[in-house]
């Protein structure tokens, strides 16, 4: 965390491996990126943490900060949340039995599938809207990059999102509680280590914006625990049953695709934005009231869904085929989720409430006077710029250089065509200076030319 | 103190009768340049939505036209001139429910009758002028310090 700004950013800059090149501040939904001294730097305050400039950059030079493996000798009692996009990882299908067989085999005590968490929330919503206490159109609360853009970008939005806890900390919730009573053994010695697959969620972890802390005390990428756990998902025999809580079916389990929470919440008018630019134009609709039939909005930051986040291994694409067939054949093998999970009811169990409050980016000056002069200040410095977009200023576009120079964070020399521009005004007064003979010179020629 | 100078920006833009590839454009500019200066959500929204339905209208019922904005910190004003069959019985017209949108426009989703009221219910200030046979002027101003 900054604790001057109180923004959390997980993504980080490895400085040695950056070329400075234009890719990632091309890529930035919030226009998030700038290149100074040859590296890329995050503004912080646009950030939402989606990963897209992981996605980006040819050079590797972009990583998310994770939590170290140390961090699971800190508790007495470990539990997996694996995340739904982690079934398809792996390429024979798996039995989610025999992942989370692996997963106890890597180190933890237990695992508990965040698709249970899903199953749960898409009651809750689909409850919530059959008993008239919600309306549309609802947003999705389960991608934390979105959840984040909306913040930042259409504040209004807020007041739209699902006011329940994601999956993941449903389920971490679910998991300490069950597991704490189960074993007699106070809640803070059990840790909850989420295996994502995306910068968003580390944010959501440590940074948590709905106005509860979280439920998970770490989180590890996927592609950490990948080399050994894929080893071991093979080395599983005979897939009994653990005892664990592997009771997810395939609708909590496709909430790792995009379509699969509209699946599972089930209501009559819904709609689903998959990728961070088609999110971005729903959300546009939205905000001008174009969406009012719309029930509920899924919407991920990753295009095809969570399979498609930045920290998984293999490609978007096969995974959801991996996932697709999963999902089927846990569809065909389970019971109803309050048959499967009698504790909800003996709990009464309520889902964790989150309230979401919009954080509007300042972008020229937070006195809307101010922000005028500013505006109208870099609509003329824009006319001089050539409009080419080029990103070799460091800005991801030209108008976005002329607002950094208004804002005193740049310079139109920053801009290779304005520099040369100046260069050749200035070798044209060399080059006239050059031509012109000083007097002394030129007297002494003329005697010469009399003496002759 | 820093009584500067109270600041206005004015915006202007072209709008062709039938160009439903650029239908929108405007209004989504204007929407932006809002956002980014800071006024209230509310107001991003009200004069977001004026402007497009203003927009949408000329683009629909009109041949060609002009859509104008002007943006001081107390208020915003739009305006959208055009050239077009105007309406002969505003009244009717300002009903909920009434258009005369054609088959194929109902297709693209518009027609519903409702982007006169809601530009009416939206706005602090509204005025709309039409003569038949030559065109429409709608003028509408949004008070920043509300909402
Ligand atoms: N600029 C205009 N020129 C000519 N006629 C207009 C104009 N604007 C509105 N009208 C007439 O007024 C009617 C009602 O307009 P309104 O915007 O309320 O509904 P609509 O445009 O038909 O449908 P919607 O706005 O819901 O898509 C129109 O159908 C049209 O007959
Ligand atoms: S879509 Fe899923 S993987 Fe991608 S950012 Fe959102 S939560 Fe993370
Ligand atoms: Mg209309």
């Amino acid at each position: 965390m900054n604790t001057m700004t109180g923004y959390f950013n997980f993504v980080r800059l490895d400085r040695e491996k950056c070329k400075g090149c234009v890719n990632c501040i091309k890529k930035c939904p919030t226009e998030a990126i700038r290149v100074r001294q040859g590296k890329a730097e995050i503004i912080e305050q646009k950030c939402i943490d989606c990963g897209e400039c992981i996605r980006a950059c040819p050079n590797k030079a972009k990583y998310v900060e994770t939590d170290s493996t140390a961090l699971l000798q800190e508790y007495k009692y470990r539990i997996a949340l694996p995340s739904p996009s982690l079934y398809g990882q792996f390429r024979d299908p798996i039995n989610p039995v025999r992942l989370l067989t692996a997963l106890r085999d890597l180190g933890f005590d237990d695992a508990f599938e965040v698709a249970v968490g899903a199953e749960v929330v898409a009651a809750e919503t689909k409850r919530l809207f059959q008993t008239g206490k919600l309306q549309g159109p609802v947003i999705s609360s389960a991608c934390p990059a979105v959840v984040r853009l909306i913040q930042v970008r259409f504040p209004e939005l807020t007041s739209r999102i699902l006011p329940l806890a994601p999956p993941s900390e449903v389920a971490a919730h679910l998991a300490r509680y069950l597991k704490a009573r189960e074993l007699g053994i106070p809640e803070q010695e059990i840790g909850i280590f989420y295996l994502t697959p995306c910068s968003a969620k580390v944010t959501s972890i440590k940074a948590p914006v709905g106005g509860i802390p979280s439920f998970i005390d770490g989180a590890f990428s996927i592609q950490q625990l990948y080399p050994r756990l894929s080893h071991l998902v093979k080395q599983v025999k005979g897939v009994q049953h653990p005892g664990g809580y592997s009771r997810a079916s395939g609708l909590g389990i496709g909430f790792g695709i995009s379509g699969g929470e509209q699946a599972a919440v089930g209501l009559e008018n819904q709609l689903v934005a998959d990728g961070i630019a088609s999110v971005i134009d729903v959300l546009e609709e939205l905000e001008m009231g174009h969406l009012d039939g719309i029930d509920y909005i899924e919407a991920r930051a990753c295009s095809g869904g969570c399979v498609g986040g930045i920290l998984n291994v293999v490609n978007g694409h096969v995974a959801r085929a991996r996932l697709d067939k999963i999902i089927r054949e846990q569809n065909r093998s389970s019971l109803p989720l309050h048959e499967r999970f009698p504790e909800l009811d003996r709990l009464d169990y309520k889902v964790p409430r989150i309230h979401v409050e919009p954080r509007p980016m300042v972008y020229l000056d937070s006195n809307i006077n101010g922000a005028m002069a500013k505006m109208t200040a870099a609509e003329k410095i824009l006319k001089k710029l050539p409009g080419l977009d080029c990103g070799a200023c460091g800005a991801p576009n030209c108008k976005a250089l002329a607002e950094d120079i208004v804002l005193g964070k740049a310079e139109e020399t920053n801009c290779i065509f304005i520099l040369r521009e100046r260069i050749m005004t200035l070798g044209m007064k060399v080059y006239n200076l050059a031509g012109i003979k000083p007097l002394t010179l030129s007297l002494e020629d003329l005697e010469k030319e009399g003496e002759e | 103190m820093g009584d500067k100078a109270e600041q206005a920006i004015m915006l202007e833009f072209t709008l062709q009768g039938q160009d439903f590839i650029r239908a929108g454009e405007a209004s989504s500019e204007i929407k932006q340049r809002l956002k980014k200066l800071g006024f209230k959500p509310d107001v991003v929204r009200r004069a977001a939505i004026v402007a497009y339905e203003s927009e949408m209208n000329v683009i629909i019922h009109a041949r060609k036209g002009t859509l104008r904005v002007e943006i001081t910190p107390r208020k915003i004003l739009i305006q959208a001139l055009d050239e077009g069959p105007g309406i002969a019985d505003i009244e009717q017209a300002m009903q909920e429910g009434f258009s005369t949108a054609p088959d194929m426009i109902r297709e693209l989703g518009f027609g519903a009758g409702m982007g006169l009221p809601n530009i009416k219910r939206f706005a602090d200030e509204f005025k709309i002028q039409s003569r038949v046979g030559e065109g429409t002027l709608l003028e509408i101003i949004i008070h920043a310090d509300k909402g």
